[in-house]
């Protein structure tokens, strides 16, 4: 178990070191600057703004940026929605795949458009090769790199002084995929090849096992998947169960390069803020907060999964390596618990053990990390929300100390609280609303003999399948209580409308509150200033953050995770 | 407006050939050249190069002569993996430990405090290739004993097939079960087939 721990904090040290040197590397690519790489990709980048069509000096104000950031999405909406509905008469399927039901391909492209990857399908079985790649790994660039363009654009409105415009879309959006996600993705994916993820156009392998019996075992695309789900948050696997799949996530070194991959950039978008804004210090109460909230969520998650499973205990089992239910023998219950929690902090949602085989209070760690999904969060929408938090917290401490809000010089008025609690309240709304109409239509169809319909577990656990259901759904992170027999028709819509709702609203909010912000003159700040780059702002942002956070879902943790806790003892 | 519409259309065709298409088949062709045998799927082939299953891949064993895998919730079927999705207080899932745990303690003649939870509980994908050290201890005397070995030897093959934590950090002890068996075979022969069919030569 030693070694474990000194794994994990090997691998959280190495990643806060690294993305330092990234978010440096991505402050040249969106400020236009120079880079090694340019000799490769400057020419890749040119070529798709000239072939889009796009005027790279070109400045959009918010509302234009919105608009295109929307109208792209659409397209890419439509185009990848016809290729899984049509898959079975489109080429590389050599498995035979059939073409994907209607509200499965609404569910699916939704889930995929909006960075969240909540699959209602198995990849295995569900998915051509060409929609793997023509549909997901498509998917899986161009959504994170939204997401990031989205972020640029914020940080540029709060960090500007009488600014109207906020950027090219286009530009922002070609950057993030051609010079951040494509290299990052590359060297990724040759890593977990080395270790022996597949990256074939052969169909699955039959195989004559040494019992004799016959065994097919599905390949595929799989490593050009599986670097770029991990990098851009999205977390949608090639196989159903993800990387805890030995194909996906074969070895203990590519688990760590995948654990590397899920915050690296999520992290490194704090760094780029210090930089962009000229707010170093500010970037680093951000960072130290976000670490604050992720560290004790990772000692408290590992400490649930390393105890293990009461109820095992007493039956008599050497339960010395954890609860190991849905997780992997060579990864073993302290390093699936930290991924548990990465992955759902960051909004990725990949998993390399079944979450909903976690131990109760082991379990209810993802869901605070959905709940809150501002820690790192999403690659760009995560940071989005935790820049909501900030001016919520700067609103807070202004009005405890008596000063008007300020941040970065700008008043924070009615309009902007507005803006942001707007962004703020869509989340436990949808989560909350949605986890008790699923609720209701599961009592009011519930079978007479007591079968459990659509969720596996009875009892507090069977709440909690619906409820994470809805948060990851509502977080975009992806990740699910996979129990939850979620392909049918009220699963694949409810969440396929509350993912888009998800998406564009805590994106759209933000750049209208930048904007906003952006428009006003800076007044210069003096000692009667709030500082918002000090210890005693962190410390209130910390306590906004879990106190505005988590208090709303206090008691759907109470009749899930904490009542099946209970029970167990 | 047409102008937003045509960039929109134009942007998601060319970012598609170029991140659906381009990206996977460079992989794809990298795969082919450094990585040859992992990119399709690390296949341990027989003499006839038919292939026998993957290094990566758990297939399933039953017979006493050879060490059994973790449980599978999808019975093996590396096709269409998966976990049982089991949470940990439903009694249908802690009657189908107890069960299991039975079926060891009977199988291998041992108390239950020496069977390592990986043994009654099912992996993550279904597939998992691996069991910790303890769980090949527990199966090597009824190994021995239906192979007719010397138990020193058989604990050697386990050591040797033992793998420690990457960079001496990294991940939990573990014996890839479908190596051990093939080393099992190479070393002290194929057993007698059960059912009477001739066994299958393999590398």
């Amino acid at each position: 178990m030693n070694t474990d721990y000194a794994a994990i904090v090997i691998t959280i040290l190495l990643t806060v070191a690294t993305s330092t040197l990234l978010g440096g590397y991505m402050y040249r690519v969106f400020t236009g600057g120079h880079t090694w790489l340019d000799p490769i990709l400057e020419p890749i980048e040119r070529l798709v703004l000239r072939l889009t069509g796009v005027d790279p000096t070109e400045q959009q104000d918010w509302k234009s940026y919105s608009i295109s950031l929307l109208i792209s999405n659409v397209f890419m909406w439509l185009a990848t929605w016809t290729i899984v509905t049509l898959q079975q008469y489109l080429p590389l399927n050599p498995d035979g795949i059939g073409n994907m039901a209607p509200t499965l391909a609404f569910n699916t492209i939704s889930s995929f458009v909006t960075n969240t990857n909540l699959q209602h399908y198995s990849g295995e079985t569900g998915l051509s090769y060409f929609s793997q790649m023509f549909t997901i790994t498509f998917l899986q660039f161009v959504t994170a790199a939204t997401g990031v363009a989205a972020a640029v654009a914020t940080i540029r409105g709060l960090a500007g002084n009488r600014l109207t415009y906020l950027g090219n879309f286009y530009v922002d959006m070609t950057r993030a995929t051609i010079r951040l996600f494509l290299p990052l993705a590359v060297l990724v994916a040759m890593l977990v090849m080395w270790q022996g993820t597949p990256q074939t156009f052969d169909g699955a392998a039959t195989a004559t096992t040494l019992e004799g019996a016959e065994q097919k075992i599905a390949r595929g695309v799989t490593a050009g998947v599986v670097s770029i789900k991990q990098l851009g948050t999205n977390g949608g696997g090639y196989f159903g169960p993800n990387s805890t799949h030995p194909y996906e996530n074969p070895t203990p070194l590519s688990n760590f390069i995948e654990t590397w991959s899920i915050t690296i950039i999520p992290m490194s978008m704090v760094v780029l803020l210090g930089y962009m804004a000229c707010r170093r210090k500010l970037a680093v109460v951000i960072y130290a907060t976000m670490l604050a909230i992720y560290l004790p969520m990772v000692v408290f998650g590992v400490a649930q999964e390393v105890g293990g499973n009461p109820a095992i205990t007493a039956m008599g089992v050497d339960q010395s390596t954890g609860a190991m239910e849905g997780k992997e023998a060579r990864f073993g219950a302290a390093l699936s618990a930290l991924w548990a929690v990465t992955t759902t902090v960051t909004s990725n949602g990949s998993v390399n053990a079944m979450h909903d085989s976690l131990t109760p209070l082991g379990g209810l760690m993802p869901l605070v990390g959905m709940w809150l999904n501002n820690i790192f969060g999403g690659v760009g929408v995560g940071f989005i929300n935790m820049l909501i938090f900030v001016i919520v917290a700067v609103f807070v401490a202004g009005m405890m100390i008596g000063r008007t809000p300020e941040f970065l010089g700008k008043k924070v008025e009615a309009k902007e609280m507005k803006l942001a609690s707007l962004a703020l309240l869509w989340h436990p709304l949808a989560i909350l609303v949605g986890t008790a109409v699923a609720c209701y239509v599961w009592a009011t169809t519930a079978d007479p003999n007591g079968a459990l319909t659509w969720l596996k577990n009875p009892g507090p656990h069977g709440f909690s399948e619906m409820l994470y259901e809805f948060s990851s759904a509502t977080a975009n992170n992806g990740s699910g209580f996979e129990g939850l027999g979620d392909n049918t028709a009220f699963w694949n819509i409810s969440t396929g409308v509350v993912m888009l709702l998800s998406r564009y609203i805590p994106i759209i909010a933000p750049l209208a509150l930048a904007a906003s912000l952006a428009a006003k003159p800076a007044a210069p700040e003096t000692a009667g200033s709030l500082r918002v780059d000090s210890a005693t702002f962190g410390v209130t942002l910390w306590a906004v953050i879990v106190i505005l956070g988590l208090l709303m879902f206090m008691p759907v943790a109470v009749l899930g995770p904490i009542a099946e806790h209970l029970a167990l003892q | 407006m047409l102008n937003e519409i045509k960039r929109g259309i134009f942007f998601t065709l060319v970012t598609m050939v170029l991140l659906g298409g381009g990206y996977h088949v460079v992989l794809w062709g990298i795969g082919r050249v450094v990585f040859p045998e992992q990119a399709e799927g690390s296949l341990i082939r027989r003499d006839d190069s038919g292939v026998l299953g993957s290094r990566l891949i758990a297939q399933k064993f039953e017979r006493p002569e050879y060490f059994h895998p973790r449980p599978s919730a999808v019975d093996f079927n590396a096709a269409s993996t998966g976990g049982s999705n089991f949470g940990p207080s439903n009694p249908e899932y802690l009657k189908q430990v107890q069960e299991r745990l039975e079926a060891i303690t009977t199988r291998e003649g041992v108390a239950a405090s020496q069977v390592p939870s990986e043994m009654v509980t099912a992996s993550g994908a279904g597939v998992d290739p691996h069991i910790p050290p303890a769980a090949a201890e527990l199966q090597a005397a009824r190994v021995a004993n239906s192979r007719s070995l010397d138990l020193t030897g058989l604990r050697e093959l386990i050591t040797a097939h033992t793998e420690g934590p990457t960079f001496g950090l990294l991940g939990r002890r573990r014996v890839n079960v479908l190596e051990l068996n093939l080393a099992l075979d190479e070393t002290f022969g194929t057993p007698a087939p059960a059912d009477g069919t001739t066994p299958v030569e393999e590398q």
